[in-house]
């Protein structure tokens, strides 16, 4: 229901006047421009094709109405929505649950609570508001004004209200209201609140109908991620998407698996399952409901959700029969539940890039298995090892260490307690601190019998992990890179000791992380370690660095485990020595019941309409209407073209950029394919630019006229934008305002000189530069041309195959006449033959001409075939312009014919040869 | 007392801006090289050309004794041929000249007379007689007349004088022609019967190219005296545009008919192809 109010009606009347604004503004059309325009002449005597009324099209009219009639509505004052006056006295008490379930739709909480704040600051009644999430404080009745901030920063907090009996005895004395805005969970000490509340005065609970949606952490069974969701109250049948986020290989956090889960009607849990491969079931971080921001719809994995991949190898083949006894056998059964088991060579399983490889009595790896093992070794792998007769008999790591071993080994091992020796078998000592299995207990009926002994070299104490009774190390394990090497000194069957047969052994691989432990969930095997948040959550789910908060004492973890996080415990991703373990929001145990309330509380739904001042919007309205109104009468009266044209020219700027990176030009790369195009680079200089393509249009004319090179019309080239492949021949006029090319054009630059270009540089300066060269447009030059790929040069010789290609010429003057060419030099070996008019010089074309004659000057025509630029004096001025068309004449034939003409020396010889 | 006041204060306004305006006329007629100017042959003139064989039928005081001397031989010394033209300039300084379609660009009164000067300067440096409005004369003090007669007129559009031309002369027109082309038609019929060729500059503005206008527009002419309202602007404009065309078109058959040259600029563009092109079309026509 949507219900208008205005705050002066009155003002309303003023729409009368309309009418009569509709007669004012219809007699008076636009005004004309006047022009000075010399062309009038011309004009006399046309006729208009459609007269328009010289009034105000009716359009224009109902957009002017419109406006007026938008602002005296505006100046009324609507009001959307008023609100009616609830009534009541005294002190108001707003309570806001603040946990996770509230995190989904917070803004509206805050706003329907700002909302209550404002009532009651408007009522002139004193206000308190409580977020149940927070620490229990006493309550303070304070001016309305004091809470509109405080309220509106309030945040969601990543766990629930837990203590609600403690804040019902904190409650301040005297009668007052209270609003409790609930998330429609039941938490622990509500009822009890509630009656006390409900004690003071009237009690009105807002709770939204909408469900709230729990992730349950999710757990690996039977070969899948099981994933469950809970719901509260439950209700019609739902599909709900469950995301599992992580890395990908890249680095990059995304989506990586999704899966539905189905609500049936009327049930609060639902489970669905999902099978990924374990590289990457490995990689996910987080599950997540879509579309639910709130922490309670985020679960962070820990390592119970990680599948290792490991690769077992045993030495030699197993014998049939002897199942007990093969080395790999107690291994099997310890990891066989717990991770994926890679078997074959080592060669092949290296490929598979497994996270453990396991050596049970291997003793020789090849060259190349060492190579590959080491190198990823590097990269982070975990070598683990175990002794065994093969290992004993080997002289692996006798004299100097192995890469591979972690220690040097004495000769043979040694035998305890047997048959054929005196003394008991050994017993384990206590793990000391800093060994990755401290704190393990060391059952008693573990002993070793035989064992490697390691060589006493100066940092085998350093290395020892575990060590016997006696103080031989049993354990042993060294850095390589990123990963590590670790060996047990006695065989992983139980030949040599009674340690696989014992759990110890399997206690040992999980701190080892070779294995990973089952989940536990109940946190019971949390204490005695410190846990440092790694990421915690806030109340929308969102991961945030933990930064240096520090760590928590392993049995207040244990106690978030079983009761839920709290303040002191908030829900995230904490780390132990060997593992990580997430505590969620909502664990596997919690509860969530939907909140019961004591009869006679007030229910609302959280939906209140606000009341909304419309007179901005009106007035906006109005200013948009006259803005329009404006542009329609700049275009009626013929102003709008000269505005449109400044703004389709800014518009221009970005379309062609945009357009021009999207696709690459291929009208141009046509263009310029039909035939031989002549190109100059596009200098920026309009002036310069205009002269270089005059310049090659006299050229190409010429070339059209004399040779069978027939040049279609010249293109300006822009190095930093255009393909140059293209184009046999750039003509490079240098100016002194050219910015230096791009590093990119630069690469372009050289592959095209690379592959066959030429380009010829012109400063254009032969004027009044002398031999120095120190012209500004020649330190241009040199500039330019340092980053370029040019080979050794030297001055044009006179028998330069330039100087012969079509025309025979002894100097190649443009504009001005004088200034040495510089070409590539000619091999030191270049001899002259006998006989010959010519060395045999380049067996290629120069890929540049530096030059300084403006030789496009000399050869510029216009569109009518007419030179632009004078040359020289009079008629040898025409010699000299003739001249300048001969060079370039030449310069396009050496181009597109390269070395035939300096082929054509060998003709007679050639043909010496054919006679005979 | 007025007039002259307005006179004077005139007066010196365009005498403020000549001597810029004939530093960029030699500025531009810099650009050109002479050279052509002696005929390159033998004939009647005041310059030695060469020492040519004598040959039967020589007159005896031809014969250059000295040179003679020198050798077994007799020599014949030639003058090179010179003439000297007569050039009669008109330069449009009517009101309609006084427009520019952008701020960027100056009027077109300020180019035609760049070129006229130009020319000018360029002909009188080569020895020919330039004039405008009075008989043609020689020498570098005439440029300085010359700049001084050009002058604003009060009419809308110009008519070409044709007071100053010599029988066999040449003459240059630069105008606009957008005026009455009665007034060129009647000039050039004139200049025909008195055997003088020449060249019509017409220049224009780009906006007058392109009339780029639209919407309700009360054109009226430089001087006001002439006005034309349309609602629409933007729909004349191909109806404009053929009628440019047409003009442009009688211009070149009028200019065929009495053996002159046309020629179309703009002044949006450089004025040294305008003036190379007038140069050579005068030159040509010799």
């Amino acid at each position: 229901m949507i219900a208008l109010a205005f705050t002066t009606p009155w003002l309303l009347l003023g729409l009368i006047a309309l009418p009569v604004l509709w007669l004012l503004l219809r007699a008076v059309p636009p005004a004309p421009i006047r022009r000075r325009f010399p062309g009038v002449a011309l004009l006399l005597g046309l006729v208009d094709e459609d007269r328009e009324a010289d009034k105000t099209p009716w359009w224009l009219l109902v957009l002017r109405m419109a406006a007026v009639a938008a602002a005296i509505v505006a100046f009324a004052g609507p009001v959307l929505n008023p609100r009616q006056d609830a009534g009541g006295t005294g002190p108001v008490l707003v309570l806001v649950d603040g946990g996770w379930a509230d995190a989904r739709d917070w803004p509206r909480r805050v706003d329907r609570a700002v909302a209550e704040v404002e009532e009651a600051g408007r009522d002139g009644r004193t206000v308190a508001v409580v977020q149940l999430t927070e620490a229990v404080q006493p309550v303070v009745f304070q001016a309305a004004e004091a809470w509109a901030g405080r309220v509106a920063a309030m945040q969601p907090a990543p766990w629930a209200p837990s203590d609600l009996a403690a804040l019902a005895g904190a409650l301040p004395d005297g009668n007052f209201d209270s609003v409790w805005l609930s998330d429609g969970l039941s938490h622990p000490g509500a009822s009890d609140l509630a009656a006390a509340l409900q004690a003071r005065g009237q009690l009105t609970v807002v709770s939204s109908p909408r469900p709230v949606l729990a992730l349950r952490p999710p757990a690996f069974a039977d070969g899948a991620v099981q994933v469950a969701v809970t719901r509260v109250p439950a209700g019609a049948p739902v599909t709900v998407d469950v995301a599992a986020r992580g890395p990908d290989p890249s680095g990059i956090d995304r989506e990586l698996a999704r899966v539905s889960v189905d609500f049936a009607a009327g049930a609060d849990r639902a489970e669905a399952a999902l099978t990924l491969p374990p590289e990457l079931r490995n990689r996910i971080k987080r599950f997540e409901i879509l579309g639910q921001r709130s922490a309670g719809a985020v679960s962070l994995t820990d390592d119970s959700l990680k599948r290792r991949k490991i690769a077992l190898i045993g030495g030699g083949a197993d014998r049939e029969g002897l199942q007990l006894l093969s080395p790999t056998h107690f291994l099997r059964q310890a990891l066989e539940p717990v991770a994926e088991l890679v078997e074959g060579g080592l060669a092949d399983v290296l490929l598979a890039n497994p996270d453990v490889i396991v050596l049970a009595d291997v003793a020789r790896l090849t060259q190349t298995e060492t190579e590959g093992v080491l190198a990823w070794l590097e990269e982070g792998g975990l070598l683990l090892r175990f002794a065994g007769p093969r290992l004993a008999a080997s002289d692996v790591s006798r004299i100097d260490e192995d890469p591979l071993m972690p220690v040097r080994l004495r000769e043979g091992g040694r035998e305890v307690g047997g048959a054929m020796s005196w003394g008991e078998p050994k017993a384990l000592a206590d793990f000391p601190p800093g060994s990755p299995f401290h704190g393990l207990v060391v059952p008693d009926d573990v002993t070793v019998s035989a064992q490697v002994l390691a060589q006493p070299d100066p940092d085998l104490s350093a290395r020892t992990i575990a060590a016997l009774a006696d103080g031989t190390p049993l354990v042993t394990r060294k850095a390589v890179g990123h990963g590590q090497v670790v060996l047990v000194h006695v065989t992983a069957n139980a030949e040599w000791s009674t340690l696989p047969l014992s759990g110890l052994f399997v206690q040992m691989l999980e701190r080892l992380a070779v294995s990973t432990r089952v989940a536990a969930g109940d946190g019971s095997d949390l204490a005695g370690q410190t846990w440092v948040p790694q990421t915690l959550l806030d109340g929308y789910g969102v991961e945030r660095d933990a930064g240096e908060v520090a760590g928590i004492a392993g049995d207040a973890l244990a106690a978030a485990f079983a009761s839920g996080p709290g303040q002191t415990v908030p829900p995230g991703l904490y780390a132990g020595t060997e593992r990580q373990v997430a505590l969620n929001a909502v664990g596997v145990e919690t509860v969530l019941e939907p909140a019961a309330w004591p009869v006679g509380t007030v229910i609302e739904g959280l939906e209140g309409a606000r009341e909304q001042a419309l007179k901005g919007a009106f007035l906006a309205g109005a200013l948009v209407l006259l803005t329009v109104d404006i542009l329609a009468a700049l275009w009626l009266s013929g102003k709008l073209a000269g505005l449109a044209r400044a703004a389709v020219l800014v518009l221009g700027v970005f379309v062609t950029g945009e357009a021009r990176a999207q696709e690459p030009d291929d009208t141009r790369a046509n263009l310029a394919t039909q035939a031989v195009v002549l190109a100059h680079v596009l200098t920026g200089d309009a002036q310069v630019d205009e002269a270089a393509e005059a310049g090659l249009r006299g050229l190409g004319d010429q070339l059209w006229l004399r040779t069978s090179v027939e040049p279609d019309q010249p293109l300006g080239v822009d190095i930093e934008a255009d393909e140059l492949a293209f184009y046999p021949f750039l003509y490079w006029p240098v100016t002194t305002s050219q910015p230096l090319p791009s590093p990119e054009a630069y690469a372009s630059l050289n592959k095209y000189l690379r592959t066959g270009g030429m380009i010829l540089f012109d400063t254009r300066d032969g004027d009044v530069a002398g031999a120095g060269g120190s012209t500004p447009e020649a330190q241009a030059l040199q500039r330019l041309a340092s980053g370029l790929d040019i080979p050794p040069l030297e001055p044009m010789p006179p028998d330069h195959v330039l100087s012969r290609t079509f025309y025979l010429l002894q100097d190649f003057p443009g504009r001005y006449t004088g200034r040495t060419l510089w070409v590539e030099a000619a091999p030191p070996d270049a001899e002259q033959i006998e006989g010959m008019p010519f060395r045999n010089l380049n067996d290629g074309v120069t890929p540049v001409i530096f030059g300084g004659n403006d030789w496009a000057s000399a050869w510029a025509v216009d569109l009518d075939g007419m030179p632009v630029y004078p040359v020289g004096r009079g008629f040898a001025g025409e010699q000299q312009r003739e001249l300048a068309y001969r060079f370039g004449i030449n310069v396009v034939m050496h181009v597109l014919t390269g070395n035939y003409k300096s082929d054509q020396v060998h003709v007679p010889a050639l043909l010496e040869r054919l006679g005979q | 007392m007025s007039v002259s006041a307005d006179l004077r204060a005139r007066a010196e306004a365009l005498g403020q801006s000549l001597p810029a305006l004939l530093a960029q006329a030699e500025h531009l007629a810099a650009t050109v090289m002479l050279g052509e100017h002696g005929r390159r042959r033998a004939g009647l003139g005041d310059e030695f050309w060469q020492y040519r064989p004598a040959h039967p039928g020589d007159p005896v005081r031809m014969v250059d004794w000295r040179r003679s001397a020198r050798s077994d031989s007799h020599y014949v010394r030639e003058r090179e041929w010179q003439a000297a033209q007569s050039v009669t300039l008109w330069v449009d300084g009517a009101k309609s000249m006084s427009f520019s379609g952008d701020k960027a660009r100056g009027p077109k009164a300020e180019r035609a007379r760049l070129l006229g000067l130009a020319l000018a300067v360029l002909l009188l440096r080569g020895g020919e007689r330039v004039g405008m409005a009075e008989t043609p004369r020689a020498g570098r003090t005439q440029l300085m007349r010359l700049a001084r007669d050009l002058a604003d007129t009060a009419a809308d559009f110009g008519a070409p004088e044709v007071g100053g031309m010599v029988s066999h002369g040449r003459a240059v027109f630069v105008s606009d022609f957008l005026g009455d082309l009665a007034m060129v038609e009647s000039a050039l019929a004139y200049a025909a019967d008195r055997g003088v060729r020449g060249v019509l500059m017409q220049v224009l503005d780009p906006a007058e190219e392109d009339f780029p206008f639209d919407g309700r527009t009360i054109f009226e002419s430089m001087g006001g005296g002439m006005r034309y309202e349309t609602q629409r602007a933007g729909d004349l404009r191909a109806r404009y545009l053929a009628r440019l065309a047409e003009r442009k078109d009688r211009l070149a058959q009028l200019a065929r008919a009495v053996g002159w040259q046309y020629g179309c600029f703009h002044t949006g563009s450089g004025a040294q192809p305008a003036l190379l092109w007038a140069y050579r079309a005068l030159e040509g026509g010799r």
